[in-house]
């Protein structure tokens, strides 16, 4: 760490704030002049010097108004920012090269509304928010997510100009957060299905060659599975039924880590890995997954998918 | 540190500007030259359109074009760029074509910086109670332009008017403590440009026929005046300024030159008053006839006129005395004398036969008196004289016979000089509106007067005033009351029903107090407020820790407010705290993990003369908080009021 980082860390204070909610008190709001209020204060001067050299009595009246003014905006930039609950929401993962949105919570348990926050993660990515008088605002604070595994929230500087822009007040918030980021998947043609297992297991359960009854439907079912007439039959308010088929063992897919060309580093990889299962999952086609660290047997659905999702983002090779 | 400081800026914050820049520009086009006044309509209208139909701004070559073109026709009108007159307009052109070049947020900051100084160039030409008062709701403005170019852009133009007034008022506070503790230092710290102090009317130091009647139209206050007893008789209130010895035959002058001090006897006892004079350019001091004391650095002349070292550029305020009756050079210097007997060669033969004629066997006192009869022949006091041919004198005295006070003067005068009595004419002020209310004489430019001066020997210099044989009426009651009825005299002398007058006199008060107590607060009034405090002698390093620890003691008040949280009210959490705080009282305490329907069940087994009670409270409380019931806050509130103590 160099000497600056190591000055800067002294002097803002910078530690995680954890997981848990945290105020803003005014031992971690800094504030300091913006360049229009240095310009605003140069004003004041020669607006002083003319005052005196003409010797105008409301001309020092209204430079001393303005001094007063520029007082009272800096107390209210503070107070904009003071007494501010922040605290952790959730994070959705995101595919790398994709942007992550950490949700923070901001509670104003205040009277009067927080005007024009401005919360920024990564240089250039500002979210401007407001929070009402006793109001509570969820924030999501865009961060780029280059590559797979966890991606944690980097500091965030809360700012301020309101309401005169003649000063800046800021925090920096560091709650503990981060985001899963799956690899980016490359596009690739799904390979050929696994060969069948020497055990002669079935392992196309939940197939669609051979008609194998009815089954109560659930959210991850297409809507093209629907047995329209067999849920017709059905009493009033039952469920709609979807048709269960058995056997197609050649489409059953297990995607495998040995499948992919091993000359590639491992994130282009794990890419395609990703690209195929989400072909696969467009297709309609259940899949496993088989990696270095892990096996996940063929399945569909969300829970499934996000599980593969999850192995693929965090597999160490 | 800064970010996002160029952001493009919304539009609707634009008519916020555009109104910023019509009211601190507007107020000027009063002293600006016409075409520099349309020039910026002109750009503010064209900004204004260009904002209605959403169109591109132009491109900055055109503007710095015109900006170019503005600069030159400033220059050729005033023939500098550095003058407060070609300053103040160069700032107008400048803030009018910002608007123009609106694009972004940092742009808008230097169109509002740039509005904040032009308010304090409206000082510059008034520093009156309604300047003030537009300039604060412009201020108001402008800080709630401010408001909306940082802060919440959905707010209603309410909202941030409301805000920005709250900022204001929270920083008048700080105004004032700035504005009685901040050392002054009484400038100029260097010499202003020429126009410094440009177009105010006052006594001229020449006069001809017409000049003081000229001046007399005017209702602007030439000085005011507070004595410490009582008020003298109006008739005795002769402010006397320059004493003008020379005449050419049209106009006359003072004679240049520094003979030796004038020697006075007073022969009443002094009246001590203070004067606060209106800047008129001249060294005079208008004091009263005679001066007495002086202030600090002026001085008398050998004409009793009492002169200041500097020209008074601005409102001052002296402290003087006067004696009413006085003997003035009983032995008068040949030369003088002299002086005043000489009447340039060949004019005004009418006259000059007159006055042979009345020479004859004849004591001054006598000639003095047939003059003064003539005036009040068939004579005419009047603001409109007809105008005089070449020998103005005898045109006046034996064919118009219509004239204001310079006429009977100068009239007189050259009669006494060609019955050879020494005499002169001496202008000043005469008489003067005492306002009930303040107790100050307010003299204005309508008193403006001229009388006349003549030795007499063993009595020096005596003043006989020709105009009250004309009219009386000037000298003992003012000019309104002897100019005959449509004379054209400024509204203010002209309104004299009884409530118009009354509210004029309460008019002025205000601004006399705003004058004396506001616009004069200077070194020596802050010096005298410090004393008054236990601080005498301060200096300015006293001064800056007085004004350092008053104004850390508003910041940190103001902090204090800014950063109070009152406590959420959330009215039945604050009713069920008070009922647990009761139950404490019966040795009951609630664990903080007890829901209320486990604790009662515990006061029942703990305190069975509470059960029922705080059953109740139970009942209401859950029934507030998750029932839907509007009448459940009462209930609750009833069923703690019931709990016993």
């Amino acid at each position: 760490m160099g000497f600056v980082a190591r000055l800067k860390q002294q002097l803002f204070r910078w530690h995680s704030d954890g997981a848990a909610p945290f105020r803003l008190g005014q031992r971690r709001i800094f504030i300091l002049p913006t360049r229009a209020g240095l310009l605003f204060a140069a004003a004041l001067a020669v607006m002083l010097i003319g005052a005196i050299n003409y010797n105008l009595a409301l001309g020092h009246a209204l430079v001393f108004l303005l001094v007063g003014l520029g007082m009272v905006g800096m107390i209210h930039t503070f107070r904009n920012l003071h007494g501010l609950v922040v605290s952790p929401g959730r994070c959705l993962p995101v595919f790398a090269g994709e942007t992550a949105y950490f949700e923070l919570i901001l509670d104003n348990d205040r009277r009067t509304p927080r005007q024009a926050l401005e919360l920024e993660a990564e240089p250039g990515q500002t979210v401007v928010t407001a929070v009402g008088r006793l109001q509570i605002t969820p924030i999501r604070i865009p961060v780029h997510a280059a590559s797979r595994g966890w991606l944690a929230l980097p500091r965030v500087r809360l700012a301020t100009r309101y309401p005169l822009g003649l000063f800046t007040a800021w925090a920096y918030l560091q709650p503990a957060m981060r985001s899963l980021v799956y690899p980016r998947p490359i596009a690739a043609p799904l390979p050929t299905a696994s060969p069948l297992p020497v055990d002669g297991e079935r392992c196309g359960d939940g197939g669609r060659e051979d008609f194998a009854g009815f089954r109560e439907r659930q959210p991850a079912d297409s809507p093209r599975h629907v047995a329209w007439k067999a849920s017709a039959r059905q009493a009033g308010d039952g469920a709609l039924l979807i048709k269960q088929f058995s056997g197609g063992a050649e489409l059953d897919l297990t995607l495998d880590w040995q499948q992919t060309d091993d000359s590639l580093p491992v994130d282009t990889r794990l890419g395609i890995l990703t690209g195929w299962l989400l072909a696969a999952e467009a297709a309609g086609r259940p899949c496993g997954l088989r990696l270095p660290d892990q096996e996940i047997p063929p399945g569909s659905g969300d829970s499934h998918r996000r599980h593969c999702l999850e192995a693929l983002a965090l597999c160490q090779p | 540190m800064s970010t996002a400081v160029d952001q493009p800026l919304d539009r609707r914050t634009v008519p916020w500007l555009l109104a910023t820049a019509l009211l601190t520009t507007a107020p000027h086009a009063v002293h600006q030259p016409i075409w520099l006044s349309s020039l910026a309509g002109f750009m503010l209208t064209w900004a204004s359109w260009l904002w209605w139909k959403d169109e591109r701004l132009p491109n900055r070559r055109l503007l710095t074009l015109i900006v170019a073109i503005a600069c030159i026709g400033i220059l050729a009108e005033f023939r500098t760029l550095f003058g407060r007159d070609a300053g103040v307009a160069l700032l107008v052109v400048l803030m009018n074509m910002k608007l123009l070049e609106l694009r972004s947020r940092r742009d808008a900051m230097v169109a509002i910086t740039l509005g904040y100084f032009l308010l304090l160039t409206h000082y510059l030409y008034s520093q009156t109670i309604p300047t003030a008062l537009w300039l604060f709701v412009a201020m108001w403005l402008l800080t709630a332009t401010l408001i909306r170019l940082h802060g919440n852009r959905n707010d209603s133009p309410d909202e941030t008017l409301r805000h920005a007034g709250l900022l204001c008022l929270q920083a008048i506070p700080f105004m004032l403590v700035l504005y009685l503790l901040f050392p002054r230092i009484s400038g100029p710290l260097w010499g202003l440009p020429s126009d410094a102090h440009a177009g105010t009317t006052g006594l001229s130091d020449t006069m001809s026929p017409g000049s003081v009647a000229q001046l007399a139209q005017s209702g602007e206050i030439a000085f005011r005046v507070r004595f410490d007893g009582k008020l003298p008789a109006k008739q005795k209130l002769y402010w006397r300024g320059p004493v003008m010895e020379q005449f050419d035959g049209a106009a006359w002058r003072p004679f240049p030159g520094h003979p030796p001090p004038p020697r006075l006897e007073r022969l009443s006892p002094p009246i001590a008053y203070e004067s606060t004079l209106e800047a008129h350019h001249q060294r005079w001091l208008l004091a009263l006839d005679a001066p007495d004391a002086l202030p600090a650095g002026a001085s008398l002349n050998a004409t009793l006129t009492a002169s200041n070292r500097q020209v008074l550029d601005q409102r001052q305020r002296f402290r003087m005395s006067a004696s009413l009756d006085y003997r003035f050079n009983v032995g008068e210097d040949q030369g003088v004398l002299h002086r005043n007997l000489a009447l340039p060669a060949g004019g005004n033969p009418k006259t000059r036969a007159l006055a042979e004629q009345w020479r004859q066997d004849n004591p001054p006192e006598a000639i003095i008196g047939k003059a003064l009869a003539l005036f009040a022949g068939d004579f005419t006091y009047t603001l409109q004289p007809p105008p005089l041919d070449r020998d103005g004198i005898d045109d006046f005295l034996f064919r118009t016979r219509r004239g204001f006070c310079e006429h009977y003067a100068a009239a007189f005068v050259v009669l006494m000089r060609a019955a050879g009595i020494p005499a002169r004419v001496v202008g000043g002020y005469q008489g003067g509106e005492y306002n009930p209310l303040d107790g100050y004489l307010v003299v204005r430019q309508s008193d403006a007067h001229a009388w006349a001066e003549v030795w007499l020997q063993g009595k020096g210099w005596v003043r006989v005033d020709p105009t009250a044989a004309v009219s009386p009426a000037r000298v003992e009651a003012g000019i309104a009351d002897a100019l005959p009825f449509g004379e054209p005299l400024p509204a203010l002398v002209h309104w004299r029903a009884g409530w118009i007058r009354t509210l004029r006199y309460r008019w002025e008060a205000i601004n006399n107090a705003w004058n004396q107590e506001v616009l004069g607060y200077d070194p020596q009034r802050q010096r005298e407020l410090l004393a008054r405090f236990g601080l005498p002698d301060a200096d300015w390093r006293s001064l800056a820790l007085a004004l350092g620890i008053a104004c850390g003691l508003l910041a940190a008040g103001l902090t204090a407010w800014a950063l109070y949280r009152r406590p959420v009210g959330d009215p039945v959490l604050r009713l069920w705290h008070k009922a647990l705080r009761q139950l404490t009282r019966s040795k009951v305490d609630c664990a903080p993990w007890e829901t209320p329907l486990e604790l009662a069940q515990r006061v029942r087994a703990q305190c069975p003369e509470l059960a029922e009670p705080f059953r109740r409270v139970v009942d209401a409380y859950l029934l507030a908080r998750y029932g839907s019931d509007n009448n459940s806050l009462k209930m609750l509130r009833d069923a703690v009021a019931q709990l016993p103590r």
